[in-house]
């Protein structure tokens, strides 16, 4: 179960990371974040400015036609 | 802290960089900068620490804008040649963003009110335009222990250090006293390309962000100096005096000192 689940669904780059970042933030060291988004470019870009930025990226999910969910956990301030 | 949709979007390009993120963007906007000069390299360390969203800005000068600042002090126009060079920056740097508070210091900077001024400020930038006041702002922040962000430019050079009182050098460690007034360029000698204040001034304002975010490593022990005709930048290395007048472990300066002018005012 992730601690913390964020809907950026509507947003596009550089907000979807933003607010990625943001949440990401304003967590403890090993909880999890939860993304809800529907900007295909941000389903492959947040993954990797998170793994950059340090943190783990524990799976990307397309769940229908238009939505993705990741899940990263937070490992580093 | 939070963030409005607005503060969001206009510092997005910060929030994003690792070294800065929300935490960091927040101390932006939580600092308190005070600014000596809103002069040549006033107008441009003012201009981008506005655009950076530093929360408190303080403009310390008594002059008022004249048609000849306008080649170099970027934050002046036509418009208010005449009015308080305080004033008429604050009134550009508010255009560019409103969330700022400036703080405009109508005063002539002297040994009588320097430290009731900086007392209220974390950092404080010199952009002052001759020695006397060079002197008197190390001075002055050496005793409140301010970290200070002086610069200097003439003709095509530049220079710039950062002072951390009790861990680095100060200005006078570098250079013990001012250089006699006769020794100075006379007004009609001192020059300098308009252009030079601003990369001096954006050094200035880069070292300010450094302090205020604790990253990187800010110009302490060491004089940046830039060639503009040659386009080099050589960084000195500059030790901490142990017999400094002023931040040696025996300070024989221990109250301010206001210099006799006599001196050439430029930026
Ligand atoms: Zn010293």
């Amino acid at each position: 179960m992730p601690e913390k689940r964020i809907d950026i669904r509507g947003l596009v780059c550089p907000y979807t990371f933003v607010k990625a970042k943001l949440a990401i933030e304003s967590m403890e060291i090993g909880q999890v974040l939860e993304i809800l988004l529907d900007n295909e470019e941000a389903s492959r870009s947040i993954p990797i400015s998170m793994t950059e930025h340090g943190q783990k990226v524990l799976n990307v999910v397309k769940i229908n036609d238009a939505d993705w969910v990741l899940s990263i956990r937070k490992e580093k301030e | 802290m939070e963030f409005t949709e607005q503060q969001l979007q206009r510092y997005s390009r910060h929030i994003i960089l690792p070294e800065v993120g929300g935490r960091g963007q927040a101390k932006i906007i939580d600092a308190k900068v005070v600014i000596v000069g809103a002069g040549g390299l006033g107008c441009p360390v003012g201009y981008y620490l506005t655009a950076a969203g530093v929360g408190t800005i303080g403009l310390i000068d008594n002059d008022v804008v004249e048609i000849s600042n306008l080649q170099r002090q970027i934050a002046h126009s036509v418009n208010t040649i005449g009015m308080l060079k305080v004033e008429s920056a604050e009134k550009t740097f508010k255009a560019l963003n409103p969330d700022v508070n400036i703080i405009a210091h109508k005063v002539r900077i002297s040994k009588d009110n320097i430290l009731d001024i900086i007392k209220d400020y974390d950092i404080v930038v010199d952009g002052s335009d001759n020695f006397p006041t060079r002197y008197l702002v190390n001075d002055a922040c050496v005793m409140a222990k301010k970290p200070l962000v002086s610069g200097a430019i003439l003709k095509f050079e530049g220079q710039v250090t950062t002072v951390i009182p009790g861990e680095g050098h100060c200005y006078r460690c570098l250079f013990e006293e001012p250089p006699p007034a006769g020794l100075v360029p006379s007004c009609q000698e001192a020059g300098v390309l308009g252009v030079l204040t601003g990369v001096v001034g954006s050094l200035q304002a880069t070292e300010v962000l450094k302090l205020i975010l604790g990253k990187g490593d800010p110009l302490k022990n060491s004089l940046l100096v830039y060639d503009a005709l040659k386009t080099t930048f050589r960084k000195v290395k500059v030790p901490k005096n142990p017999n400094c007048a002023i931040c040696g472990e025996h300070p024989s300066i221990t109250e301010l000192i206001d210099y006799n002018e006599g001196y050439c005012s430029l930026p």
